[in-house]
This record gives C-alpha cells, sequence and structure tokens, in this order.
C-alpha cells in the first residue's frame, strides 16, 4: 500500500478513483436489468419520456437529416461522374445514410440535446435531495428516474434515426431532381435495391445500443453529480462528452461485427 | 408561540442508537452516539454546523450506512433492511429536509400526492384528492395546490415540504434544520406548526437544529452534539443550567441569546 498524506490507496489516487469509477457505472448499468424487468413499471413515465426524448428533439433532427442528405449528394456526385457512374448515387446515398449516417448523426444529436438535458436535469435533482426526498418516501429513484429515461432513449432513438434516414433520403433526392428528373418513388426504390434487411436489422441494433448508452450515461452522470450547480453542469458536460465517445466506439465494433456476417 | 403539549410514553421506544460511529474517508463524523427516542417525544439535536446532526439523521432514515453501531427504529436495524422492508419501514418515518427538497417540476399537488400515488396503488383519486386536501389544511396553506415550488416563499416551502411528509402519517418525524433560513415570524410559525403536527399526528419527532428557540419551544429534551458526541443530553434548563462548566454549552447558549 502507497501512502499520500495520511489516505491509503491501492496505487494512487487518481488510479483508485478511476477503477473505482468504473466499477460504479458497472453496478449502476448491470443494475437496469434488474430493475427494468420488476413491478412497478412506470409506464406513464416512460410515456412522458419518450414524448420528451422523441418529439422534442424532431424538429433539429429533421433539419440536420435534410442538411446531410443535400450536403452527403452534393459531395458524392463529382466523383461518381468521374466515372460515368451517376446512376449509382441514390444506391449510394442510400446505403451510406441507412447503414451509417441515420443513426449516427440521430445518436449525436440526441447525445447532445438528450444526454445533456437528463444529465442537468438528474444533477439539479441530486444536488437539492430531490432524488433524497424520493428514496425517504420510499419509492425507488432509480427506477422512477434512471430506469424510465434508459427505456425512452432506447425505444424512441431507433424512431429518430429511421425517420432521420428518410429526411436525408428526401434532402438527397431534392439535390438530384435539381439536375435530373426523377421521380421521388423511383429514387427511393433505387435508394433501398442494394439496402438488405440485414444492413436495416443492423441500423436499428445500432440506434438501439446508440439510445441505450445516451440514456445510461445521462443518468448515471446526473445521478453521482455533486458539488451544487457547478456539479450539475459537470454531470451534463460529462454526460455528452462521455456518450458520444462511448457511441463512436461502438460504431466502430458493431460495424466490424456485422461485416462478419 | 404555542407550547408543547405531549404525552411521553416511555415504555416504548421508537428509534434507538448505541455506538454509532461514521467517517468519511479520514474525517469522523460521528464518533459513538447513544440515544433513545419515546413514542410521543420530541427531542432536539442541536449543534454547530459540521458537528454531524444531518449525518446523524440520514442515518437513521437509511440514506447513509454507518460504519459501526446499532440503529434500531421501530423495532427493525435499520442496517439490515433492504429493497421492500426498508420501503415499508421508511413509510412510518418523515423526513422534512433542510431546503424542503420539493419537486420542482411537479405543482404543489403533484408534490403531495406523488408519495401517495406510488405507494398506495388501490387509492381512488377521490382519496388522494381528500388526502392532499387534508394536510395541505394542516399545514394551513389549502389555496395553494395549483402552484410551482417556485412559486411559493421559503416558509410556504418548508410548510409544503412537511405536508409531504404527513401525507404518508408518519409515527417518526425527522426535521432537518426547520428553521433554517428563515425570518423571525416565520420561525415562530414554523415551530407552532411543529407542536401542531405533534398534536395531530402523535409522532415521535428529532428536530436537527442550531436555534435555541426553535429547540426551546418543540422539544422536550435536548441533546447537544460537540464534535461527533454528544456532551449534554436532557431538558433546556438541565442542559443550558447557569451553573454549567461547558464553555461550548455557554458559548452556544450566548451566541443565540445575542442573535
Amino acid at each position: 500500500m502507497f501512502k499520500y498524506g495520511s489516505k491509503k490507496y491501492l496505487i494512487s489516487k487518481g488510479i483508485d478513483q478511476y477503477f473505482i469509477g468504473v466499477t460504479n457505472a458497472f453496478r449502476f448499468t448491470t443494475l437496469f436489468f434488474k430493475e427494468v424487468f420488476k413491478r412497478p413499471f412506470h409506464l406513464r413515465e416512460v410515456i412522458n419520456q419518450c414524448f420528451e426524448v422523441g418529439l422534442k428533439s424532431l424538429a433539429l433532427i429533421s433539419l440536420t437529416g435534410f442538411i446531410v442528405g443535400i450536403v452527403f449528394t452534393k459531395q458524392s456526385r463529382p466523383s461518381l461522374e468521374d466515372f460515368g457512374a451517376t446512376s449509382w448515387l441514390p444506391s449510394l446515398i442510400g446505403i451510406a445514410i441507412v447503414k451509417a449516417l441515420g443513426p449516427l448523426v440521430t445518436a449525436l444529436i440526441c447525445a447532445g440535446k438528450v444526454g445533456s438535458g437528463i444529465g442537468a436535469e438528474l444533477g439539479s435533482m441530486k444536488v437539492t435531495e430531490q432524488i433524497d426526498a424520493m428514496e425517504v418516501s420510499a419509492i425507488n429513484p432509480y427506477k422512477y428516474l434512471v430506469v424510465t429515461r434508459v427505456l425512452a432513449t432506447t425505444i424512441t432513438i431507433p424512431v429518430l434515426a429511421l425517420y432521420c434516414s428518410f429526411v436525408s433520403l428526401y434532402g438527397s433526392y431534392l439535390n438530384v431532381h435539381v439536375t435530373e428528373t426523377v421521380s421521388l418513388l423511383s429514387f427511393y426504390q433505387n435508394a433501398f435495391k442494394t439496402i438488405s434487411f440485414l444492413d436495416i436489422f443492423t441500423s436499428v441494433a445500432k440506434s438501439i445500443v446508440f439510445g441505450f448508452t445516451i440514456g445510461i450515461v445521462g443518468t448515471y452522470k446526473g445521478f453521482h453529480a455533486d458539488q451544487g450547480t457547478r456539479g450539475v453542469g459537470r454531470a451534463a458536460n460529462q454526460a455528452v462528452v462521455l456518450a458520444m465517445f462511448l457511441i463512436f466506439i461502438e460504431e466502430v465494433l458493431i460495424v466490424q461485427i456485422s461485416n462478419w456476417f | 408561540m404555542e407550547k408543547l403539549k405531549n404525552i411521553i410514553h416511555k415504555e416504548e421506544t421508537v428509534i434507538s442508537i448505541s455506538g454509532l460511529y461514521k467517517s468519511f474517508e479520514n474525517l469522523e463524523v460521528l464518533k459513538g452516539i447513544d440515544f433513545n427516542l419515546f413514542r410521543g417525544e420530541n427531542v432536539a439535536v442541536l449543534g454547530k454546523s459540521g458537528s454531524g446532526k444531518s449525518v446523524l439523521i440520514k442515518i437513521i432514515v437509511g440514506l447513509l450506512k454507518p460504519d459501526k453501531g446499532d440503529v434500531v427504529i421501530l423495532g427493525k436495524q435499520i442496517a439490515h433492511l433492504h429493497g421492500k422492508e426498508l420501503d415499508a419501514l421508511r413509510l412510518h418515518i418523515g423526513f422534512s429536509f433542510q431546503n424542503s427538497a420539493l419537486y420542482d417540476s411537479m405543482t404543489v399537488y403533484q408534490n403531495l400526492a406523488f408519495p401517495l400515488l406510488m405507494n398506495m396503488k388501490n387509492m381512488s383519486k377521490k382519496e388522494v384528492d381528500n388526502a392532499v386536501h387534508e394536510v395541505l389544511d394542516a399545514v394551513g396553506l389549502k389555496d395553494k395546490n395549483k402552484q410551482m415550488p417556485s412559486d411559493l416563499s421559503g416558509g410556504q416551502r418548508k410548510r409544503i415540504g412537511i405536508a409531504r411528509t404527513l401525507i404518508l402519517k408518519p409515527k417518526i418525524m425527522l426535521y432537518d434544520e426547520p428553521t433554517a433560513g428563515l425570518d423571525p415570524i416565520t420561525s415562530a410559525e414554523i415551530i407552532d406548526l411543529i407542536n401542531e403536527v405533534q398534536e395531530k399526528y402523535n409522532t415521535s419527532s428529532v428536530i436537527i437544529t442550531h436555534d435555541l428557540t426553535c429547540a426551546k419551544n418543540t422539544a422536550n429534551r435536548i441533546a447537544m452534539l460537540h464534535k461527533g458526541k454528544f456532551i449534554k443530553i436532557g431538558n433546556f434548563e438541565e442542559v443550558f443550567a447557569a451553573d454549567t462548566d461547558n464553555e461550548h454549552l455557554k458559548g452556544f447558549f450566548n451566541y443565540n441569546f445575542i442573535q
């Protein structure tokens, strides 16, 4: 044992605290799987949170998805023209958006908007003792605050990701439509021609993982906020940064795994 | 201010604490607490900031775990209880927080109805309505049920905080600094409310405070906490006897008197 001042640490204060943090986060996450199947289910609160996550992010996701579709089409067209392969544009855009960009853009937006919101809300409840007040009233705060929010993000973000993909393809269609006469139906048909069921399944599975990550990171950071209003700000900030970091790692892993099939 | 008129049942202990120790990293907060609360009794725990008062009641309600010692509430060792057993015990304990801890996204009505809706699933809407209006009446804020906590004054928030604990009809009330941050008139109203609650609901109470007026008017006994230990327990006159040679007690009394 090393001694730093009068305190004893296994390795050093920083390293010990890091591993304690990882252990706590792991316990916090596993507790979700224990609690999610237990009564009461707080369905009304889950629906409320789905509304908070879904409807309130819709405008931002619509705008971002639309712009991504336009920009990606504009950037891809010159390269395809060089090879005389502009007819492949809808397929290329379709694969890129449905398999990668739709889920990723949605997850990043939700990490910023929803993750920070959850972190700040729960952080504020923690520092003003509202979570303790629930606990002493014999209400399980983990069940009521964490499980409901994580379920809401896990359910809603895949739906938002699919919606984002459709809006992006529409943006792409409008961009193509400026220079070429093509109907919306045939554009969508071409876009989906090369997309298999496995691609859609992977995309939805990925969004479920992203949604779960955003929910669990936001609630974890909020639940462990301390040091007053400064702690609330830090919880919101860390919820965004850590969720985005994990989303990129998960993206790489899921792409790697899906390539095996 | 009305005087406390309660009947103490000394044959029945509702809180029994023995050899209680609690520390945070290297900081020893509680260093061997022994304490009993009888049914119908009010005890004020007095002490300076940082003396361990709030830690003590957080241990009583199970928000913190003790390092060592026994805490028996209504005949049950709180350290041995988990999940549903702990929740069942907590239904008998009302905890009034220093800053009220009202749910700021809910109206006053929702704040009061929330513990009922979560714990008494078979209650009808009318029964919940009646219970909410009864406790609002008990704390004298009948007309505030549609307001948000942010629209209330400090004293009103304290009252709603107390009403939220009363809605579950607790046997034990724990007040954490009930008069902190309030003007003298509002403090006197809260002191009266604590006594009214004691009378109407037959509760036994632990009142954490550093306000001697509050302690004198609400408590049957006073327990003086200093550096993690009770240095004196007794009624007000015994604890602050004129011939006391304890510098800390003298200082505490003189400070409050000057204030």
